[in-house]
């Protein structure tokens, strides 16, 4: 089973697009095609509805991850994807648990290792910036999550945090900057073992 | 944070995000080819401005996807699996109840307990490293020591080398609370150990025996055995009465197998979810600091330092140390242990934190555990 990009049918190719804009729509639609059978593998597995939710929100995410990319080839259908990602991560927790069997449900898979690996590493990174932003304390925390999350303008964030004028937020929020890189590089030198 | 550096972050950053003119552009790059140092924030800034947008993102889908799963779960398109169906439905029409009854005391402890783990030392990804590598060092005094014995054993009668060294690690902290070699300390800190020992502050190993614990309010006494040891009178003393809320505090203790200080104030006089038992103290703590003595600025011990909130930074519970006077009476019900006796009052409440710190740090030790 190899469907090239340019064969994938259109509503998956739209899915993907919603996905990658984080839209509503697209992520309910996905969750109502595909989370049963997710939760059936987990569930035929060991493992819980709980499990079930969270190995399929990460297959998601690396779903997510692989079509925010630039360079995203989807070779076969989003149901086979998800199936073999979610197997991937599932099999990966089991073994964490010293267990290494897994019985597959009727469904088809394809090797997704590199997919995964590349998520391991971003979680591993998402992981050491939320610790960082955890830890700078507020007004911090507030201060740049609305500036580079939420992209509030310097003006709107200076009237929402009581500075007397953009120029003074502006400042503060740099001041904030310099102190989460500080932390999030010194994390980041130690897990990457070249601190 | 001089100004200068934070204008060169505010260009840097206009510069990736492509808020630059083409002329001031030219002139930016040809600094950055001139400037190895500007390339570098360049270069480092790019890739964390956008390791921070991809947190922006991941973040931001996670949380839709928890509450498409919530919706849809509420609107019944996503149905549990029907085998273990049951024991989830009967799990969540329980949560409410289950949710009340843990404001009861009892489970409230269930949850300390967990919280407690969080200070009592855990092998972390990335310090497993230092953490064998202390052991090593232990080990090392651990030999050269049984080396002596055996010398001095030799010399003396002709006994075959003593049993192999036991390999201890970091438990957390103790303090003296008479001179005779009385400490105070969690009992979490030594509940699964097989030998215990503190170090002074000097690195000197000492032996002890647990002569009193209780697991419920997490106290336990310890007495160091070595018949020739004996302090000078304690500089501190243990306060009965509760401290007042945004009264600063200090500790001492050892998270590393130095000792370290910390300081902050009572944030609150009650504990987690509301525990009397404890107090929460706004400070930095770390796995190890656990056991060590929280004090006043006069010099008086009124806390216990027990666990921190894994959710939450800087916030630290602390035993109340009116519960040292209960443990205290009840390890006096047996008469080898008449004549404790608690310092009344506090010799240092005049000293600058400095000197107060320096009398202090001969009292508090680190509690090893194997």
């Amino acid at each position: 089973l190899v469907l090239k990009k340019d064969t994938l049918v259109g509503d998956e190719k739209a899915l993907l697009q919603g996905l990658a804009s984080n839209d509503r729509k697209a992520i309910e639609t996905i969750y109502k095609l595909h989370y049963k059978m997710v939760q059936g593998l987990i569930v035929a597995n060991n493992g819980t509805a709980e499990d079930a939710k969270d190995i399929f929100q990460e297959a998601i995410v690396v779903l997510y991850e692989k079509a925010t990319s630039g360079m995203f080839e989807l070779n076969c259908q989003l149901k086979t994807y998800l199936y073999s990602v979610s197997r991937r991560l599932w099999l990966r927790r089991l073994q964490q648990q010293s267990r290494y069997l897994l019985s597959d449900t009727e469904h088809e898979h394809i090797a997704v290792e590199d997919d995964t690996d590349a998520h391991e590493q971003r979680d591993l990174e998402f992981g050491l910036m939320e610790k960082a932003i955890n830890s700078i304390g507020e007004p911090c925390k507030s201060l740049l999550e609305a500036f580079y999350i939420h992209k509030q303008g310097m003006q709107e964030i200076a009237a929402a945090f009581g500075y007397t004028n953009a120029d003074n937020a502006k400042n503060q929020k740099y001041k904030c900057l310099v102190r989460l890189k500080k932390l999030f590089f010194t994390q980041y030198k130690t897990e990457n073992g070249d601190g | 944070m001089a100004m200068d550096d934070l204008k060169l972050l505010e260009t840097v950053e206009r510069y990736i995000s492509g808020q630059m003119g083409p002329d001031e552009r030219m002139q930016f790059e040809s600094l950055r080819k001139t400037n190895p140092d500007v390339d570098q924030l360049v270069v480092e800034h790019t890739f964390f401005m956008r390791q921070l947008d991809r947190h922006g993102q991941t973040k931001k889908l996670r949380n839709r996807l928890a509450e498409v799963h919530t919706d849809l779960a509420a609107k019944g398109f996503i149905t549990p699996p029907a085998s273990r169906a049951k024991i989830i439905h009967l799990f969540n029409r329980y949560k409410r109840t289950a949710a009340i009854a843990a404001s009861i005391a009892g489970i409230t402890a269930l949850a300390i307990s967990v919280l407690v783990s969080s200070v009592t030392p855990v092998k972390q990804k990335n310090e497993i490293e230092l953490l064998s590598g202390e052991i090593k060092a232990i080990k090392n005094e651990n030999r050269q020591q049984d080396r002596k014995i055996e010398e001095a054993k030799r010399i003396h009668t002709a006994v075959p080398p003593a049993a192999p060294a036991i390999t201890y690690r970091t438990g957390g902290t103790g303090f003296l609370i008479d001179a005779k070699g009385f400490l105070v300390t969690k009992a979490h800190v030594i509940q699964r150990a097989k030998h215990i020992a503190v170090q002074n502050n000097k690195g000197k190993d000492l032996k002890v025996a647990v002569v009193y614990m209780d697991a419920a309010r997490d106290i336990a006494i310890l007495k160091i055995t070595d018949t020739a040891f004996k302090a000078a009178p304690l500089p501190y003393s243990i306060k009965r009465a509760a401290a007042e809320i945004s009264e600063p505090v200090f500790t001492l203790g050892f998270p590393r197998n130095d000792m370290v200080y910390g300081e902050g104030y009572l944030a609150a006089k009650t504990g987690f979810n509301g525990d009397t038992l404890t107090c929460q103290i706004a400070i930095a703590a770390n796995p190890g600091n656990s056991g060590g003595p929280i004090l006043n600025r006069s010099g008086e011990v009124i806390g216990i330092l027990s666990a921190r909130q894994t959710t939450a930074e800087g916030v630290v519970f602390a035993t109340q140390s009116k519960y040292i006077f209960n443990a205290l009476k009840e390890l006096q019900k047996d008469s080898a242990y008449k004549s404790l006796k608690m310092p009344a009052a506090s010799s240092i409440k005049n000293l600058d934190r400095v000197q107060q710190v320096k009398k202090i740090a001969d009292y508090v030790y680190l509690v090893k555990v194997s």
